[in-house]
């Protein structure tokens, strides 16, 4: 057996189990450990079955088999960051809805008298506590 | 204006306006008494949001740096839950005329147009910007008439006056960064109608254009990708 296929047989071996951990230990969501998972087996189903990598590479001309392996890591690799800047969009939106929701709730709270800072709630109300809010109301 | 059930609000997005904010709000208030005054501070870091209130208007204040899309998004979001019928976008460094209020929101009164955008070449003033910013306006608008099939001269321009159903459709969903030229053919692709009105602009008072010379490609490419993207989407969505 050549070098490169144990080297990359224990590489996906180590990968996998380092996902799975990271699950175990709920540093790492089921959902955006799939396609981590994904890479790690198929790689090493590719490097463990010689001749399933020499076909596959031959089918796709690929001169040199090993570089099959190289080629899945990479589309894999690129996958994961698409999919990681997908999620980056949704959060981006979903932070920016919690942002502005927050802006409009504390300023909900501010004009019924509390203090938003949640110091003394009896000193946010009378005098000259509360400028914005009564002033506004009355334009 | 004359009819008592019609609310209006002017939103003023502010970053970083100490030097203006004060002067803006006075002169709103003296020129456009009819009109209530939301400021949106998108967490500046002078006391914007301080002079502000001592002026007496409600502020909203952003608990870090959203951008100027989620700024004035905050500010639509406001105007819908308080029920107001007109909303006025008017920049807080001074550059928008409170006199010109007047002129935005009387086609949205009545009910000529959805959203009403104040240009600095329809005759009026005399604004001269730079020949590089200068060919920028007028290739967005250029795009954009073509798209609208309606003649826009500015396109960029963030002097605007907003009626019911347009306060409804950005507080749903309003561009995050640039969002003037965007926002338009938003509301067309959504069926809105716009209208220019000719107003007289200021040179700022102070700061100077959130547009420096290396965000520039940014963006008109931010833009145009915003723009044609748009433009094969799905309505509606």
């Amino acid at each position: 057996m050549q070098y490169f296929r144990i080297f990359s047989i224990l590489c996906s071996f180590i990968v996998f189990f380092v996902i799975i951990d990271f699950i175990r230990r709920g540093l790492l969501k089921e959902k955006y450990s799939l396609l981590w998972l994904a890479s790690a087996v198929s790689i090493l189903v590719l490097s463990i079955k010689e001749r399933l990598l020499d076909k596959t590479a031959a089918l796709l001309g690929v001169g040199y088999p090993p570089t099959l392996l190289f080629m899945i890591a990479f589309i894999f690799v690129i996958l994961i960051m698409l999919h990681f800047s997908v999620v980056i969009s949704i959060l981006h939106e979903k932070n920016k809805i919690l942002a502005q929701e927050m802006t409009l709730l504390k300023n909900a709270v501010k004009q019924a008298g509390i203090d938003p800072a949640g110091g003394n709630p009896a000193g946010g109300n009378p005098a000259g506590g509360n400028p914005a809010g009564g002033a506004a109301r009355g334009l | 204006m004359e009819d008592p059930k019609t609310k209006i609000l002017v939103i003023i997005p502010a970053f970083n306006e100490a030097g203006t904010i004060g002067d803006v709000i006075a002169s709103i208030k003296s020129m456009a008494p009819y009109a209530d005054i939301v400021v949106v501070n998108d967490g500046s870091g002078d006391d914007t949001a301080e002079l502000a209130e001592r002026q007496g208007v409600v502020v909203l204040n952003h608990p870090y740096n959203l951008g100027i899309g989620a700024t004035m998004q905050t500010g639509y979001k406001y105007a819908l839950r308080s029920g107001y019928n007109v909303a006025v976008q008017v920049d807080g460094d001074g550059q928008h005329p409170a006199d010109q209020i007047r002129f935005l929101i009387e086609p949205v009164l009545k009910g000529a147009a959805d959203i009403v955008v104040g240009s600095r070449f329809l005759g009026v003033g005399q604004y001269r910007p730079s020949i590089a910013r200068h060919t920028g306006i007028m290739l967005f608008s250029r795009l954009v008439s073509m798209i609208i099939k309606e003649k826009m001269t500015d396109t960029t321009s963030g002097f605007r006056a907003a009626g019911l159903k347009c306060i409804n459709f950005f507080s749903a969903r309003y561009p995050d960064d640039y969002p003037e030229v965007e926002s338009l053919v938003l509301l067309h692709r959504n069926g809105f109608s716009i209208m220019e009105v000719p107003v007289r602009m200021q040179e700022r008072i102070s700061g100077h254009s959130s547009i420096t010379p290396t965000k520039s490609l940014y963006y008109m490419i931010k833009v145009l990708l915003a723009i044609f993207v748009n433009l094969i989407k799905k309505k509606n969505v």
